[in-house]
């Protein structure tokens, strides 16, 4: 529009002038957001606070404040969640959050449960109070009101939906076991239809007025909710299968791939909505069903700004929603004050949940495997929230056709604090009087995990026997139908053939090399792990004490005895043994998680709006996957140059020699355009390493079948041949240091971490540091998926392969 | 069937339908050998269905008090073999919880102690890892066995601690196997859901 249109006229050229009105709205609406994300950083300060206190509830309180300072200042109601901004732009990206991150597993394992809760439970809800409030109406003891029994079904309807948003964010917090989180979680996403529903119809019915309601609307009501529901939910599947497909074909656009899954999961929620079905449905949905082959098929670092995204979204959003709900309570236009009918609602809401769960869970203990105890029980009524749908939707309603829509208001907003603040802070000291099993952080020791899994196999084996079937049934129907075709339709050919084969490689390589590795470092290397400064290898020993060498049943040692009972020198072995046992475990965790045939009950998934959950094993994966690829490299390289540079080693090797060895192979190899010749400098510590210990000649001679081929195909685009044999740093007479002033350029292509120079001389050479390293690729292919370590071993009986990590 | 109680308290529905499914295995015969439960084809790829099928002739785990292996199981054997995998029930009480554990994890003691010396030898141990772990055909034994050994190493650390460098670490008892099993309840997940009457037929 015009610059000066609300300006009067000027007869002079204004140099500069203030444009308030010009930038207004979006400059609010920035500003409120920035309020929103610092009052965020201020909480997060104190921890003390955080931990008792809920943010939702933070955030509400910090709302009503700035409400309150606006009010004051300005006597108007400033700015209120509008229930537009609330539901096209705020919402969307919670649930598509939500159902992105969904475990899936967990969820459909559980949907039996989830789908009662969400369906009959809301129902039961909704039903229950208003007719309780209508009751207690007719008793007069109410007072005069203007509703009759619709309005009090329309305003059960919407206050009794357990809302995500709310819950998420408390349960965030409390840490409860997976299945109980599950099932609350689930079923305040899947109840959105019944929300839905019930809401239309009743408000329609308040609509026509209650002479007017027959029979036909009834059935109508209830037919509509079928066809909402499960509307919801193919629209959703569609556009996941839509972008699952899209997402296939990115390879090219690698930049803008992130923006697919957003704008295609947005539309899914926006068709849906523009059919009047379901919409948090249909983009819960999207984002269940497009996990897995979105993430096969989107490189490495389009997955990770997905993820990011995604969190920032949501969180952000969340963080607004609560906010406002604060300010927009700060409005005497809409209050309008009813004690008994306020308070009876209270009471109404939470009593009737926990009749409700209550007798839900008895029918429920009679068919689930794991039953829900009465402290579960104890947690799923009282984690009920309500949140800012419920307000969203009571604001939504017109007061000409709901007469006492203000008072519904007061209530919801009354309601909605009572639960996310009290309820919202007390959750957290009553689950841990009550002791709910919470999810157990600590690292699952070796032994269990194989008797984990021997066990599995042993139910599964008496299943088998008894005759009895499960889930797996249908499940292993469904992992069949998908590798058939879906998979063969939505995943890229790379992401599908590397899954299995490469996969296989890879780990074998893994293994091997895990193994050699922490041969090779004990037998050179164990200055290294333990002089390390690196506070990752808290490992202190007394080079005074005798045990430390003359110790010769190292660790790996004793992998390769064939001893019969193992002779164990535990105090001498401790210290050293803690960075060489983690490598171990992690070789021999890794091995299990790869290869034990998977039986088919497991759930191991926890979501979380705040964190992005790292699976340790993916980034093993990749360490171990970078060191492999490194040495295969350099191997192929001394074998092709020739291992005739032994008269410059020479000096070297005296020089090298008891310093520090850093990550020899942690200089890669690869495409050095005009640089030092790295690359040679590389080959002498190969060389040098040779000449100290044979135990690299184990290494070198490992068979690498398969991989070398693959290997070959790859490095040969990643290779120079010819070195420059200009300044070759090594030869100068400075520290080591100088060698890495030029971190391999080839892996400087992405986005990597380079290490800094005083951090390069600190990173030891151990397994833990390297993970400051970033991910990189070798080729410009895609290969990720791979790298994502998906896929289980080819069988017949395999299950639904997890769409996150294993 | 309500003289079964004692020793297989599973209720009286389930028996029924054990009892129809043990008549499917054993073709209509009164007991059962090792080889009925070729007739399982699901069971063909569970790693370690050798171990299980053993254990249902272990005579340890039907409770009589000799030793080795019985050739054929009747019904009763069955059942009792199944008792080990009832869910756990409401009103039990600790001891009985306790109890109920004890027989749970001896069970799957007996699984791994082959040779019937009440220790999980390193050798024994390896032959469970290399089972479950025989599905793949790319991982070699070495490195199954490498793995066992870790395992056993950190049963050593759990159980006996601190050991001097003379000391040799003989194998696993049943006490050591409780300990190693303390932190995790098994009760609640060694439990098959009986309830499902459904039954796919899989025997022909």
């Amino acid at each position: 529009g015009q610059r000066s249109s609300g300006s009067p006229k000027n007869s002079t050229f204004a140099i500069v002038s203030f444009e308030w009105d010009h930038v207004k709205d979006p400059y609010i609406i920035t500003l409120w957001i920035l309020v929103a994300s610092l009052a965020k950083i201020v909480f997060h300060l104190s921890h003390k606070v955080t931990r008792v206190v809920p943010e939702s509830a933070l955030l509400i309180v910090l709302g009503l404040f700035l409400g309150g300072i606006v009010w004051a200042a300005d006597h108007i109601a400033s700015f209120a969640l509008t229930p537009t901004v609330f539901f096209f732009y705020l919402l969307p990206p919670i649930v598509l959050d939500a159902g992105y991150f969904m475990p899936n597993r967990l969820f459909f394992g559980n949907l039996g449960s989830i789908l009662l809760y969400a369906v009959i439970g809301t129902i039961w809800n909704a039903a229950t109070t208003g007719l309780s409030l209508y009751g207690v109406y007719q008793t007069g003891i109410m007072g005069p009101l203007k509703s009759g029994l619709l309005d009090f079904l329309l305003f059960g309807s919407l206050i009794a939906a357990v809302d995500p948003v709310a819950v998420l964010a408390v349960f965030e917090e409390v840490h409860v076991n997976e299945v109980l989180f599950i099932i609350v979680f689930g079923e305040s996403l899947l109840n959105d239809a019944v929300t839905v529903v019930l809401y239309n119809v009743f408000e329609s019915f308040v609509a026509i007025g209650a002479d007017n309601v027959t029979g036909i609307e009834c059935v109508k009501g209830i037919v509509s909710f079928f066809v909402v529901s499960l509307g919801g939910t193919l629209v959703g599947i569609f556009f996941a299968f839509l972008l699952s497909l899209v997402s296939r074909f990115t390879k090219h656009v690698r930049i803008i791939e992130p923006g697919f899954v957003f704008i295609i999961s947005y539309l899914s929620y926006l068709t849906a909505e523009m059919l009047s079905l379901s919409a948090i449905l249909a983009i819960t949905f999207c984002g269940i069903c497009c996990q897995k082959y979105v993430k096969a098929n989107i490189s490495e670092q389009s997955s990770t700004t997905v993820r990011y995204t995604m969190k920032m979204l949501a969180s952000g959003a969340e963080t607004i929603i609560f906010m406002f709900l604060g300010i927009s309570a700060v409005n005497p236009d809409i209050w309008t004050w009813n004690t008994a009918f306020i308070l009876l609602t209270l009471v109404f809401i939470s009593v009737y949940r926990v009749i409700g769960v209550v007798l839900q869970t008895w029918i429920l203990n009679h068919y689930r495997m794991v039953q829900l105890e009465i402290i579960d029980q104890v947690v799923m009524s009282y984690g009920g929230l309500r949140g800012a749908v419920a307000f969203a939707l009571v604001v939504l309603l017109d007061v000409e056709k709901v007469k006492d829509r203000n008072l519904f208001v007061s209530t919801t907003i009354i309601v909605v604090f009572f639960t996310v603040i009290f309820q919202g802070l007390t959750i957290k000291p009553l689950v841990q009087w009550l002791k709910v099993k919470k999810t157990e952080h600590r690292d699952p020791k070796l032994n269990e995990k194989l008797h984990g899994r021997a066990f599995d196999h042993i139910l599964s084996a008496i299943e088998d026997i008894s005759g009895q079937i499960g889930h797996n049934y249908l499940r292993d129907k469904w992992s069949n139908f998908d590798r058939k075709f879906l998979s063969k339709i939505l995943m890229r050919r790379s992401a599908q053939k590397s899954r299995d084969q490469i996969l296989n490689v890879f780990h074998e390589l893994n293994l091997k090399d895990a193994i050699s590795y922490v041969a090779e470092g004990e037998r050179r290397g164990s200055l290294a792990f333990i002089r390390s400064p690196s506070t990752d290898n808290m490992v202190n020993v007394d080079f005074s004490s005798p045990h430390t060498s003359a110790v010769e049943s190292s660790v790996s040692y004793l992998l390769r005895e064939k001893a019969g009972p193992v002779c164990l020198d535990m105090q001498a072995l401790e210290q050293r043994r803690k960075s060489i046992r983690d490598t171990e475990d992690t070789v021999a965790h890794h091995t299990l998680q790869q290869y034990l045939y998977k039986p088919r009950q497991e759930h191991k998934h926890l979501y979380s709006r705040h964190e992005i959950m790292h699976n340790e094993a993916e980034k093993q994966d990749k360490e171990i996957f970078q060191r492999t690829m490194r040495k295969r490299l350099e191997s192929f390289k001394s074998t092709k140059l020739g291992i005739n540079h032994s008269k410059k080693l020479n000096k070297i090797h005296k020089r090298d020699r008891g310093q520090k060895r850093r990550n020899s192979s942690g200089i890669p190899n690869g495409k050095l355009p005009s640089e030092n010749p790295v690359q040679e400098f590389v080959l002498k510590e190969k060389d040098l390493e040779f000449s100290e210990s044979e135990e690299n000649n184990d290494y070198e001679s490992l068979h690498l079948g398969k991989g070398v081929d693959f290997l070959a195909n790859v490095t040969k685009q990643n290779f120079t041949d010819s070195p420059n044999g200009i300044d070759n740093p090594v030869f100068s007479a400075d520290d080591d240091q100088s060698i890495y002033m030029k971190f391999s350029p080839w892996l400087s292509n992405e986005d990597t971490v380079v290490p800094s120079q005083r951090a390069r001389v600190q990173i030891p050479y151990s397994p833990s540091n390297f993970r400051r390293l970033a991910p990189f690729r070798l080729s410009n292919k895609s290969v990720d998926s791979f790298l994502l370590a998906d896929g289980p071993e080819d069988r017949p009986r395999s299950f639904l392969p997890e769409s996150t990590h294993m | 069937l309500s003289a079964f109680s004692p020793h297989s308290p599973v209720t009286s529905e389930q028996i029924e339908h054990l009892h129809r499914r043990f008549k499917q295995l054993s073709r209509d015969q009164l007991t059962i050998r090792k080889e009925n439960f070729d007739s399982i084809p699901d069971l063909e790829f569970n790693p370690i269905r050798g171990k299980i099928v053993h254990a249902f002739f272990d005579k340890r785990n039907l409770r009589q008090e000799s030793d080795g292996l019985a050739d054929e199981i009747n019904f009763e054997d069955f059942l009792t073999i199944m008792s080990y995998f009832r869910p756990i029930e409401m009103n039990m009480d600790e001891e009985q919880l306790d109890r109920f554990r004890k027989e749970k994890l001896k069970f799957l003691f007996h699984m791994y102690d082959s040779d019937h010396d009440g220790k999980i030898t390193l050798q024994e141990y390896r032959n469970v890892v290399e089972e479950l772990l025989s599905g793949n055909p790319h991982l070699e034994k070495e490195s199954a066995r490498s793995i066992a050994d870790g395992a056993m190493m950190e049963a050593a650390s759990i159980c006996v601690g601190q050991m001097g460098p003379d000391q040799v670490y003989e194998g696993i008892t049943f006490d050591d196997f409780l300990k190693m099993w303390q932190g995790i309840d098994i009760e609640t997940k060694m439990h098959v859901r009986f309830l499902t009457m459904e039954t796919i037929a899989h025997c022909y």
